[in-house]
């Protein structure tokens, strides 16, 4: 039941097979099974229970309220959830409760969907490992997965792997069956990262598609709202859904193309697909790129027309990225003050004395070295040669891609990621930065750009791990990326988690008792 | 939100913040001259206005702007900076800045831009103010101001001041220090309502000049409706730099006077700091670049702890809100896009009130009255329409009428503290007056004493005071003859004065015959009979 797509399961509801308080529950169970991963925050147990309660009335009245009804889903901890708590995995957020609901996380409450939990995640989404989390790493379920265990030989709980980011806790929670959806957020790879790594679905919709609204922001210029799911299709689903201008959001448009299910053939025929040379990017693994021929190879076959496209500003764009973000979070951070809500300091000698002293304890290491970066950046003298030359940049990796698709090109095919996940031992012995440069090198141009893109898995690596490419394509053609996505997911026969299961549950008793912090309203 | 926020009392309590420190303008310090100095120094104005935005609702969010409502009564979650919330701009701001702008001569921008002002105070809650730094709704303005000169003050003078710029942005909320103990309570209903910054170029030469611009900009704001100009309440904040020169040399060094809230010591504050600046240079001294306030207690100006001043504000775009973007007409709209939503600056126009400087010089056409009259009418809420309701209703000629409404009318209220609206004599009632005066049924003294008693009896018409008084004119001739001659046989030396050829003692006796009617006799009536009972 658990290993269900989204639109299986939401026949199986309708249909009355499947009872959503019995879903709910099972739900519940693998969270508890599974949490050694750490996916997640909070596991809203009680309101998940009761909403799931509300769903099995409507759907036994033949009423539900959408194609969600009853379906469980997971929300990265940086939306807002009223009443729920929304830390955005900091001390300076810990207890903080929101009292509204982001527009995404609302629709899908209105469409009846279950809340499970918040998911765990970098500090303020700052991150590509789910490492710098005041609650702890988010481990990659694959590290479970006897494919892995067989190829490394080593007990999981000393040798697992990352579940990369920022929104690992989300990916996590799709991949390991605890959830049929998370919302991720995307700014410079956050969602197809960890989908990447956690061999589930991610798209990265076009900026402006989905409301920001109650996304407690990283990059208000490139955050968008991410969905995670475990097939093309599925995103399909809830995207129809959140998509759509909000008044509340000032940046979002009118939803191009009215709710539609994706085509079951998907011709490939005409279409023309993108291989751009500057993401040949050193560092990529043998596997990866072998992954990337392979699909590109498939859709040659198909009579789709594979060719090589040139993005010359692509080496550029991380660097501008940086800059970029981290004058925005520098801004954005300024508002984590300790007086209005949230963490605040104990220091009471002076307003500025408390004010240095709560941000000093609430924000990690990583965010209060952007904030600084951030704030260099934007300083008078330096304005004109970090924030406006990235702007610059920013605008001529936007033109690249503009003349890539108006040139006949309909889809880019890249990698997701260089490398399938690293061991966590190995992921921190380099800080958040270099690892960023690392792996948002595919992800974040597309994020410059505004541009929609889908992360789908393709096979597993010699480790067991999955390695995902990625499809980039022109502003708001979200829904075409899917039916491409949807086209390589049925040709490359990617396995479900499930497959790979350890039958025997002493691990997971380790895992819980080595949970370092639970937090559960 | 509704709780008080409270926070501790930081160390530099007094500190206030520089709002803005922008100049293109080269400064240097004027040196002192030799005593030969053929030119003497002068003062330098320009002044940074802020005038909150008439509007129902907040700048960028859904929450009521009022005056004196309970604190923290009004604040939404964005106001609040509540992580998440984003900026949805309001309308009507746009819309009566747009106005003001073309109120005041000004370019409007086409496209203009937001951006974030960063700084860390307490009733700031984001950490950033958003305004409109790099591409401001309006530029390069004009206001056309009038002072009165000359001797008797009558001359009407007029001079101009240049608008930099009108710029959009945020109000903060207000910090309450509570000195006792140590304190700062936190108020966020001002936080995100709605301010026009304009900055007016150092046109100014003194107190006067000044006041008397932001006097005109003031009622420029109450007739387009854009802002209600009360400068006591807030609604309106003047800073005014000042600095002084001689007039051939480059500008001297400025310093800001805040804390202002009258148009009255707005130019007191201005005159003190030029007055010290002059004298800070004559005495070998430097003019120091700082921010000053006003005391109104001692009229002067004095530092103030200004730790901000070399702040660098971290301006950068605002990335929530897309570009501003005001079309000319209906024509200009993009297709497919909703009139109703755009902001059309045509419409405006047409839209645009008469302006009080044109009203002025309407009145003094139409009728006829002298230029500091049309001052007065304009410079009181109500008064030109009172002016020319009272007109209606009667066949006086304006110049004799306009006496009454700016003397005793205005006298009246200003004794009273009212406002026109709130005045107990209505214009149809003191045109009867009037008209009562005209046709002869009472003398103007007697005309004076029925206006006092319609205003301490309201509702009472001018005939039945006239009538309960007795206050009609005396047209018994037997009556008036009597009377006259009374006064004639008790003053035997004045008639005989008069009989010699001193007629000024007629009017001695012409007072002493009012008296006895309570003036109710008609002057020339009683000068006429004098006359013969004298010769």
């Amino acid at each position: 039941m658990l290993s269900l797509t989204l639109r299986e399961l939401s026949l199986a509801l309708r249909e009355g097979s499947i009872s959503p308080i019995e879903l709910c529950r099972k739900c519940l169970n693998r969270i508890k099974k599974t949490q050694h991963l750490n996916a997640y925050i909070t596991v809203t147990e009680e309101l998940a229970l009761k909403q799931a309660q509300e769903a099995e009335t409507r759907l036994l009245q033949g009423a539900p309220k959408g194609p969600l009804d009853g379906i469980p889903f997971a929300v990265k901890d940086n939306f807002c959830t009223e009443n729920i708590k929304t830390t955005c995995a900091s001390r300076m957020l810990k207890d903080y409760i929101p009292p509204y609901n982001a527009t995404v996380v609302q629709k899908l409450l209105d469409q009846g969907a279950v809340l499970m939990g918040k998911t765990n995640m970098d500090e303020f989404a700052m991150g590509s490992g789910s490492t710098d989390s005041a609650f702890g790493p988010v481990r990659n379920p694959w590290s479970y997965s006897a494919s892995y265990r067989e190829q490394t030989g080593v007990a999981p709980d000393s040798d697992w792997v990352v579940s990369g980011g920022s929104s690992g806790g989300s990916a996590a929670a799709v991949a390991s069956l605890t959830s049929y959806l998370a919302l991720g957020s995307d700014t410079g790879g956050s969602t197809r990262n960890p989908a990447a790594l956690c061999g589930v679905v991610a798209l990265k919709p076009t900026y402006g598609l989905l409301s920001r609204h109650g996304l407690i922001p990283l990059v208000n210029s490139m955050d968008v709202p991410g969905i995670l799911t475990r097939t093309a299709r599925d995103a399909a689903i809830v995207l129809d859904i959140l998509q759509g201008q909000d008044m509340r959001d000032s940046t979002t448009v009118p939803a191009p193309s009215s709710p539609t299910e994706l085509p079951e053939d998907f011709d490939v025929k005409n279409i023309c697909i993108g291989i751009p040379k500057e993401y040949h990017a050193p560092g990529l693994s043998e596997e990866t790129l072998a992954q990337w021929s392979r699909v590109a190879d498939m859709f040659e076959r198909a009579g789709a027309r594979v060719e090589q496209v040139s993005l010359p500003h692509t080496q550029y764009s991380i660097v501008c990225y940086h800059v970029l973000c981290q004058a925005e979070v520098a801004s954005n951070m300024a508002r984590f003050d300790g007086l209005e809500y949230g963490h605040r300091s104990k220091v009471n000698t002076s307003t500025e004395a408390m004010y240095t002293t709560t941000r000093h304890e609430g924000f990690n290491d990583v965010v209060r070295g952007r904030i600084l970066c951030g704030n260099y950046f934007l300083l008078k003298q330096n304005y004109q040669h970090y924030f406006v030359k990235a702007q610059k940049i920013r605008r001529l990796i936007t033109d690249d891609f503009k003349h890539v698709f108006s040139s006949g090109v309909d889809v880019l095919l890249t990698p997701s990621t260089l490398t399938d996940a690293a061991r966590y031992h190995d992921f921190i012995q380099e800080d958040n930065r270099t690892r960023s440069v690392q792996e948002d090198v595919f992800t974040q141009p597309v994020n410059m750009a505004g541009l929609p893109a889908v992360s789908v898995p393709t096979a597993l690596s010699r480790l067991g791990l999955p390695i995902g490419l990625q499809l980039i394509g022109p502003a708001l053609q979200d829904k075409k990326l899917l039916s491409v996505a949807q086209w390589i997911e049925q040709r490359v026969g990617f396995p479900s988690i499930r497959d790979f299961e350890d039958s025997s549950e002493s691990r997971n008793e380790i895992g819980v008792t080595k949970r370092e912090q639970t937090s559960a309203v | 939100m509704k709780k008080q926020i409270l926070i501790l009392h930081p160390k530099a309590s007094c500190v206030i913040r520089r709002i803005s420190t922008r100049s293109s303008r080269h400064y240097s310090q004027p040196q002192p001259r030799a005593k030969s100095a053929p030119e003497q120094l002068v003062g330098v104005v320009g002044l940074e206005i802020h005038a909150q935005i008439q509007s129902n609702t907040k700048l960028f969010s859904g929450s009521s702007v009022r005056f004196s409502a309970p604190p923290n009564s009004l604040v939404s979650f964005f106001d609040a900076s509540l992580p998440g919330t984003l900026p949805v701009l309001n309308r009507r701001c746009v819309e009566a800045a747009v106005m003001t702008g073309l109120a005041l001569n000004c370019t409007i921008n086409r496209k203009s831009l937001f951006d974030r002002k960063h700084y860390f105070y307490a009733d700031l809650p984001a950490g950033y103010q958003i305004t409109q730094q790099r591409r401001p709704i309006a530029v390069d303005g004009m206001l056309t101001y009038s002072l009165l000169g000359g001797k008797k003050r009558n001359q009407v003078m007029r001079k101009n001041v240049h608008i930099k710029q009108i710029q959009l942005e945020q109000d903060s909320g207000k910090s309450l220090h509570d000195d006792l103990r140590s304190q700062t309570l936190i108020d966020l209903n001002r936080a995100g309502v709605g301010l026009m910054e304009l900055v007016m170029e150092p046109d100014m030469s003194c107190g006067e000049e000044a006041a008397a611009a932001v006097r005109e900009l003031q009622l420029i704001l109450q007739a387009l409706g854009t802002c209600q100009g009360n400068m006591s309440e807030g609604q309106l904040r003047v800073d005014a730099n000042v600095s002084v020169h001689r007039p051939d040399e480059p500008l001297g060094i400025r310093t800001e006077v805040k804390n202002i809230n009258s148009v009255r010591y707005l130019a007191r504050a201005i005159d003190y700091e030029i007055r010290r600046q002059i004298d800070v240079l004559q005495r070998g001294g430097r003019v120091q670049n700082e921010t000053r306030a006003y005391d109104s207690k001692t009229g002067e100006t004095v530092p103030m702890r200004d730790k901000e001043g070399l702040q660098d504000y971290r301006f950068m775009p605002e990335p929530n809100l897309p570009p501003l973007i005001v079309y000319e007409d209906n024509t200009s709209l993009p297709t497919g896009s909703d009139a109703c939503q755009a902001v059309v600056v045509q419409k405006i126009r047409e839209g645009l009130p008469e302006l009080p400087s044109v009203k002025r010089d309407r009145l003094v056409q139409t009728y006829g009255i002298l230029p500091e009259h049309s001052f007065t009418l304009v410079n009181e809420d109500g008064l030109v329409e009172y002016f020319e309701a009272v007109l209606k209703a009667t066949k006086r000629e304006p110049r004799k009428v306009i006496g009454w409404v700016t003397n005793s009318l205005l006298g009246h209220l200003k004794q009273h503290d009212m406002s026109v609206s709130q005045s107990p004599v209505s214009p149809p009632a003191l045109a009867e007056l009037l008209e009562l005066q005209e046709t002869g049924h009472i003398s103007s003294s007697v005309a004076k004493q029925v206006f006092q008693e319609m205003w301490r009896s309201s509702g009472k018409t001018a005939s039945q005071i006239i009538h309960e008084l007795d206050l009609g004119l005396v047209s018994d001739m037997a009556q008036l003859h009597s009377i006259c001659q009374k006064v004639v046989d008790s003053n035997p030396d004045e008639v005989h004065a008069i009989r010699n050829g001193n007629k000024k003692v007629l009017n001695k006796l012409i007072g002493l015959v009012q008296k006895e009617t309570k003036g109710r006799a008609d002057t020339v009536l009683v000068r006429t009979i004098l006359l013969e009972k004298t010769s």
